[in-house]
């Protein structure tokens, strides 16, 4: 029978199915973080039972983590904790740390593709939403909570029901200043914040297929802001390009053997899905949000629309119906986030404001999403050149994404960020986000109000 | 975890679509390594101001509600993975969450705690709003036997669903880390093919 790809992944790895029930899906990969993981490690230790697959488990702190002086001690004492008690674990337990001084640390969705942990063809896991960011490597990766790390630990499986299954099929070229970031907050606008509950998405098309390793990345790590449980696309030969010669990456014989397998990894042509969309890239313009959910996405000259039922967050936002972003003064930029701190979107901010100078007004900050990003950065050459535009390049982490670290934006202050969540608070206490790609938010930096990148000269 | 069998409660209203987790708890809220404690901040900053006082218009805040049932709006506990918005309403005496949508990390972790997720219909939910809104006092039934939901005044009710092995887990307090621990050879197998 026709199979989705989705599907050919899940049934090789169901060990066991319960009548009525779940199927128990046994999982490759489960990284952990210092905020999701402590209570599930306490809850293994009260049970008296060890961790199953220790070498299967990989952990980072990134969410509390300071993005300056990293050699020190973290100076929130609660963070620092959290920071103590993953090491703990993960020593206690057998588990590979890349923690803050390790050469590999990092956000924990931008090192597991990095160092090669991510392949193709796996069931991966984290206590985080964020995971289905794997999916782009053709993965059924999702966010798990703090009772399922438990489970994975205990197991290495979960118990977990098939979703519904949703294709997005994007074709065509992407018009200039377009990014895999316009078109995921496309997506999500059309969709809305819940659109894609109960489902999992796959991610089809010349588009997508067009996309770098790093773009299709970007895609899949918002799935969730749709609602969706994670969001895949098949791999080829670009994918096998980036998987190959990293550190954790198969070798030799191994390898050839792997790519056997990763060949099957597509959508049969029968296959049917529940929900199937269709989009043109060539109608898809640089988006911003102007609400409080991810799905709350214009393009960037539009004006904001006059839905109902959106007064509480236009008024959260200091917005009105009918106003336009565009224009409009902002004075913090955030570029970075598990969704746009890889090596390309650096190279595509360096490259835009190269011989430009940040406004007066702006404070804008370069979080690498990991330490081997942050090299890239430098030899590369481009920490020159977003320093003498004015960025300041801070260290690995998740940074002002989520508020949890130094990182924050201050109350009532309007920030571009590239990160995943425009949510109330979500950058700091009051603080409101508007969310967009690296290149909108760079040349925002520039300009010292929102920009629209195709007429940034 | 607890068992769950049937409760009979007042219950405490909030009419707001798309509540994400990170306003049911805050991240800077989740720095603790344990499960307890959660229910002070649970939804913080729309429940208390920047002097730390309770701000007079949200709904915890009002006294005319109690109660261990919690009437959401649409799409509830969407976003971020944190267990900790499970843990904050449970903590803070919630037994069952009321909507007519929740997102599923939410719903996992909400089933994994022994909170139970009521999904109704998006009438029923503005009609049970509606009937706490005007009388606090109006108690509501949720039957887990029965999967029924009904308001105790008019005897207006709806089912639920609910899977069947997360019911079992739920009426005996099991959870799932007790059932995948009893099948670790069947795991080992697995891994050897």
């Amino acid at each position: 029978m026709a199979q989705t790809l989705f599907d050919k992944i899940w049934d090789k790895h169901v060990v066991d199915s319960i009548p009525d029930g779940p199927d128990v899906l046994y999982i490759d990969r489960h990284f952990i973080h210092e905020v999701t993981s402590p209570q599930a490690f306490t809850g293994i230790e009260r049970r008296g039972i060890a961790v199953f697959r220790p070498d299967s488990v990989f952990a980072t702190p990134d969410h509390n983590v300071p993005t300056i002086d990293q050699h020190l001690t973290i100076g929130d004492k609660l963070s620092r904790l959290q920071v103590d008690r993953l090491s703990e674990n993960c020593k206690n337990h057998n588990i590979q740390h890349f923690h803050l001084q390790h050469e590999n640390h990092g956000i924990v969705h931008i090192i597991g593709p990095e160092l090669g942990i991510t392949q193709p063809g796996q069931t991966i896991v984290c206590g985080d939403s964020h995971t289905a960011t794997h999916g782009a490597f053709g993965c059924i990766a999702f966010g798990i909570g703090t009772s399922e790390v438990e489970m994975v630990l205990a197991s290495q499986c979960l118990m977990q029901y098939k979703p519904k299954k949703m294709r997005i099929t994007v074709e065509g070229d992407l018009n200039k200043g377009v990014t895999s970031k316009d078109v995921i907050l496309y997506i999500i606008s059309k969709l809305g914040a819940g659109g894609g509950t109960g489902y999992f998405v796959e991610y089809a098309g010349s588009t997508f297929r067009n996309m770098s390793m790093e773009a299709r990345m970007t895609v899949c790590n918002m799935s969730i802001e749709m609602g969706a449980r994670g969001g895949l696309i098949a791999p080829d030969d670009k994918t096998l390009e980036y998987v190959k010669g990293k550190k954790y990456s198969p070798h030799g014989e191994e390898l050839d053997q792997k790519i056997e397998g990763w060949k099957e990894l597509y959508t049969d042509d029968d296959a049917v899905f529940d929900l199937e969309l269709n989009y043109e890239a060539s109608s898809i313009p640089p988006m911003v949000t102007y609400g409080t959910n991810p799905g709350m996405g214009i393009p960037v000259d539009h004006p904001i629309p006059t839905n109902a039922g959106e007064e509480k967050s236009l008024e959260y936002m200091g917005l009105k119906q009918g106003e336009k972003l565009l224009e409009m003064p902002v004075n913090y930029v955030f570029i970075g986030s598990c969704t746009n701190a890889r090596i390309e979107d650096f190279r595509a901010v360096a490259n835009l404001v190269k011989g430009h100078q940040k406004a007066s007004n702006i404070t804008a900050y370069i979080v690498p999403g990991s330490k081997l990003v942050e090299k890239q950065i430098d030899d590369e050459g481009l920490r020159e050149v977003l320093g003498d535009a004015g960025f300041e390049i801070r260290q690995p982490g998740c940074s002002a994404c989520l508020a949890m670290n130094d990182d924050k934006v201050p109350q009532g202050e309007y920030c571009v960020s590239t990160s995943n969540r425009n949510f109330e608070g979500r950058q700091g206490p009051k603080s409101r986000t508007i969310l967009a790609s690296p290149l909108t938010a760079a040349a925002t930096a520039i300009n010292g109000k929102i920009t629209d990148v195709r007429t940034f000269e | 975890m607890e068992k769950f069998t049937s409760i009979v409660s007042r219950a405490v209203p909030l009419r707001e679509e798309n509540v994400d987790t990170d306003q049911i708890i805050p991240a800077r809220f989740l720095k603790a390594t344990d499960r307890e404690g959660f229910g002070d901040n649970l939804f913080r900053d729309w429940r208390y101001n920047d002097q730390n006082e309770p701000k007079a218009g949200f709904v915890l805040n009002n006294q005319d509600y109690s109660g261990t049932i919690f009437l959401a709006g649409k799409n509830f506990g969407s976003g971020s993975s944190r267990e900790h918005a499970a843990w904050a309403l449970y903590d803070y005496g919630f037994k069952v969450v009321v909507s007519s949508f929740f997102a599923d990390i939410f719903k996992n972790n909400a089933l994994n705690n022994g909170l139970l997720p009521v999904q109704v219909s998006d009438d029923f939910l503005a009609s049970l709003q509606e009937k706490v809104e005007s009388d606090p006092s109006e108690k509501i039934v949720v039957d887990l036997e029965t999967q029924v939901i009904r308001l105790e005044s008019t005897g207006e009710e709806e089912s639920f669903e609910i899977n069947p092995y997360k019911k079992k887990c739920l009426q005996n307090g099991y959870d799932d880390i007790d059932y995948l621990v009893s099948i670790l050879d069947k795991v080992e197998e697995f891994e050897k093919k």
